[in-house]
């Protein structure tokens, strides 16, 4: 665990430091729901039911340049190569890696949900609790496929192009369960109980991704970092 | 200590390195020579763990290279100085002094820091810093750890006076301690006067293996010359 | 002649000698479908499509984790042929599925379940392909690709359920299933098989292309270092 702490501590400390990657996150965010607005009249009483949707695109969006950064990061002056000589195993690597940028992102989001809310005129602060549950597994999902396809990919020539090009047909499984959820959230239903029907699938479908994509990505990284 | 054995390895079908076999002991610092492309890099990295062989037997401290425990007694220096540029020196080497489990990151760093005379700029940051001071900070970095074997590719190329004479002065010691030296060169002259084995490598394949001898030091051209 | 370009054309011929007779029989012998016409026929191709490329995708699966298990370059050009292989009996599925849904629906594409998760599956491999492209080292290029390939096989049944939970919710255009009769089954399955030959012999190409291609690697990489 020791070796986990260590690299979350640095991505932050790095990430904090510069910012450029959490600015352009942000930004980025911004703008796609600027440009939702131009696509459908975004009072509509019938945007509600796009709701969950429109978020969870612009947070996969806006994701993908934070992710990108995770294994990019360590390109200047072969970091790589000194974190990897380092005694840290692949996995604690990995998930070190993992949870700096989830957090990263979860920060990101957190940002931008009031003014999604303000923009949109939804009301998300009485389902916070729960949408928080949806959020932190969704971006979990988020981040183990796009860290391990960030390092995948961090020796590659095409780094930026192949990450979204890998990231979001894989992901559409847990992408399609977040957005659903978070439509029935904001629109007043609940996911887990006796009266959430089929949500409470749903949710089982976004927990088992993140369980199963955790699992592999620990399982193989050690294959990605050494050639 | 350090014993490989039949090493082979592939770049697809290119053979970067044929049936290599190299031994170093404690207290002994071998000089890998030979010509860009020769494999020098590959073997230091398939040592260091970085890279796994195709075919052959790699032991450090009698444990696969990518062991952590065999990992934790190993200092190494590549082409890059594997330091962050928005950390500061003093951030960047406790990173590495956590990663390697030192017992006290902060004062191990703070240490080294005096050692390579960046003591009094441990707060700026190394994207500040000029090119010498980077490479004395990388070279912290690779021996914080106090590593009883130390691989190094061109630990020599574009240093400026300064970071050589430290790093020659840090070599020494560690031999001096009954430490393990691997460092890779085309810079002969420095490199013969450190060494006390040599081996050469040229495409891929090991030409020589053995001590240093005082003719090599007195003529460092001849190494190269008896074996091509 | 070597054995492999031995086994391509025999496995060829036989399978286009199954095809003809089945073409035969499928244009000439059986009635046409009573509600949907002379069309249903292009069952007998979409549907073998379909189970081919699942057979060509797990194989690459197979391969992908022996790669792993072995680092030897051979089954990563196993991997590699069998996706690219796949990848093209994948598009003939959604080929022929459109063709059938504008004579029968009067649209090309609809976001049904089975044309989604099948979209889905044709992308994941088609980014599969595309990584591969981006690498030039052969060593990292298997590895890449085999992790890659061990992640989109994985992917594929919770797409499967997915799309499946999500669209059955909504209204769908009502696919006209019912029982297959008896008489349309020999020659599905001998189309299946027919295409699994098929693929076989276009995956053996893959492979001496593959190889070669390394080699002529390998030889300029040697001839550069000389």
């Amino acid at each position: 665990m020791t070796g986990v702490l260590a690299v979350v501590r640095k991505d932050l400390l790095s990430e904090l430091r510069g910012k450029e990657g959490i600015n352009a996150s942000v930004s980025f965010a911004l703008v796609i729901l600027l440009i939702f607005s131009f696509a459908f009249e975004p009072t509509d009483t019938d945007v509600r039911k796009l709701s969950g949707g429109l978020l969870w695109i612009a947070f996969a969006f806006a994701g993908a340049l934070l992710l990108n950064r995770s294994f990019a990061r360590e390109i200047p002056n072969d970091c790589l190569d000194a974190l990897v000589s380092s005694p840290i195993r692949g996995w604690e690597l990995f998930l070190g890696k993992a949870l700096a940028s989830f957090l990263l992102l979860l920060g990101v989001e957190l940002l931008c949900l009031p003014v999604y809310g303000i923009f949109y005129n939804v009301r998300w602060a009485k389902v916070f609790w729960p949408l928080m549950l949806v959020l932190v597994l969704g971006t979990w999902g988020l981040t183990v496929l796009g860290v391990s396809f960030s390092a995948l990919t961090v020796n590659l020539r095409l780094r930026e192009l192949m990450l979204p090009l890998l990231l979001y047909p894989a992901l559409s499984p847990a992408l399609m369960s977040a957005m659903i959820l978070t439509t029935a959230l904001l629109g007043g239903e609940a996911i887990f109980g006796a009266t959430a029907g089929i949500n409470t699938a749903w949710l089982r479908m976004l927990t088992g991704f993140d369980i199963i994509f955790t699992a592999l990505s620990v399982a193989l990284i050690e294959y990605v970092l050494v050639l | 200590m350090l014993s490989a054995t039949g090493v082979w390895k592939y770049h697809g079908q290119f053979p970067a390195l044929l049936n290599v076999s190299i031994e170093a002991q404690p207290g002994s610092c071998l000089a890998l020579l030979g010509r860009n492309g020769a494999g020098k890099t590959t073997l230091l990295r398939i040592l260091a763990g970085l890279s796994s062989a195709s075919e052959g037997q790699v032991r450090v401290f009698g444990e696969e290279p990518r062991s952590p425990r065999a990992r934790r007694r190993i200092g190494y220096l590549g082409h890059g100085i594997g330091i962050y540029d928005e950390l500061t020196a003093r951030e960047n080497l406790i990173h590495f002094g956590r990663l390697y489990r030192v017992g006290d990151p902060a004062a191990t760093a703070d240490r080294w820091l005096e050692r390579v005379g960046l003591g009094r700029v441990p707060d700026a940051r190394a994207r500040e810093f000029s090119r010498g001071m980077r490479q004395r900070l990388a070279i912290a970095r690779a021996f914080l750890h106090e590593p009883e074997m130390l691989l190094m590719d061109e630990p020599f190329t574009s240093l400026d006076d300064r970071a050589i004479a430290l790093l020659q002065s840090v070599i020494r010691e560690a031999v001096a301690q009954n430490r393990c030296v691997v460092l890779s060169t085309h810079q002969l002259r420095e490199a013969l006067e450190l060494a006390s084995d040599v081996a050469l490598l040229d495409r891929g394949k090991l030409m020589f293996a053995g001590p240093r001898t005082a003719a090599m030091v007195a003529d460092p051209g001849s190494v190269y010359a008896a074996f091509e | 002649m070597t054995t492999r370009q031995k086994t391509i054309y025999c496995l060829a011929g036989l399978a286009g000698v199954i095809l003809v007779v089945n073409l035969y029989r499928i244009l000439l012998v059986l009635p046409d479908e009573l509600r949907q016409g002379a069309i249903y026929r292009i069952l007998y191709f979409h549907v073998p499509a379909a189970f081919t490329a699942w057979s060509l995708f797990l194989t690459s699966l197979v391969a992908s984790v022996g790669y792993l298990a072995t680092k030897r370059l051979r089954w990563d050009g196993i991997a590699a042929a069998a996706v690219e292989v796949g990848f093209v009996f994948c598009t003939v599925n959604l080929v022929t599925g459109m063709i059938w849904a504008r004579n029968q629906w009067g649209i090309w594409w609809t976001w049904d379940a089975r044309l989604t998760s099948m979209f889905v599956c044709w992308l994941l491999y088609a980014s599969y392909l595309v990584l591969r492209t981006a690498v030039d080292d052969a060593g990292q290029r298997a590895t890449i690709s085999a992790v890659l390939a061990i992640f989109s096989f994985a992917d594929v049944p919770i797409v499967y359920g997915s799309i499946y939970w999500w669209r059955t919710q909504h209204p769908q255009p009502v696919l006209t299933t019912g029982k297959l009769a008896a008489e349309m089954w020999p020659p599905l399955l001998m189309n299946f098989g027919a295409f699994l030959l098929i693929a076989v012999a276009l995956m053996l190409v893959r492979l001496d292309q593959e190889e070669t291609s390394l080699e002529i690697q390998g030889l300029r990489r040697l001839a550069h270092a000389l």
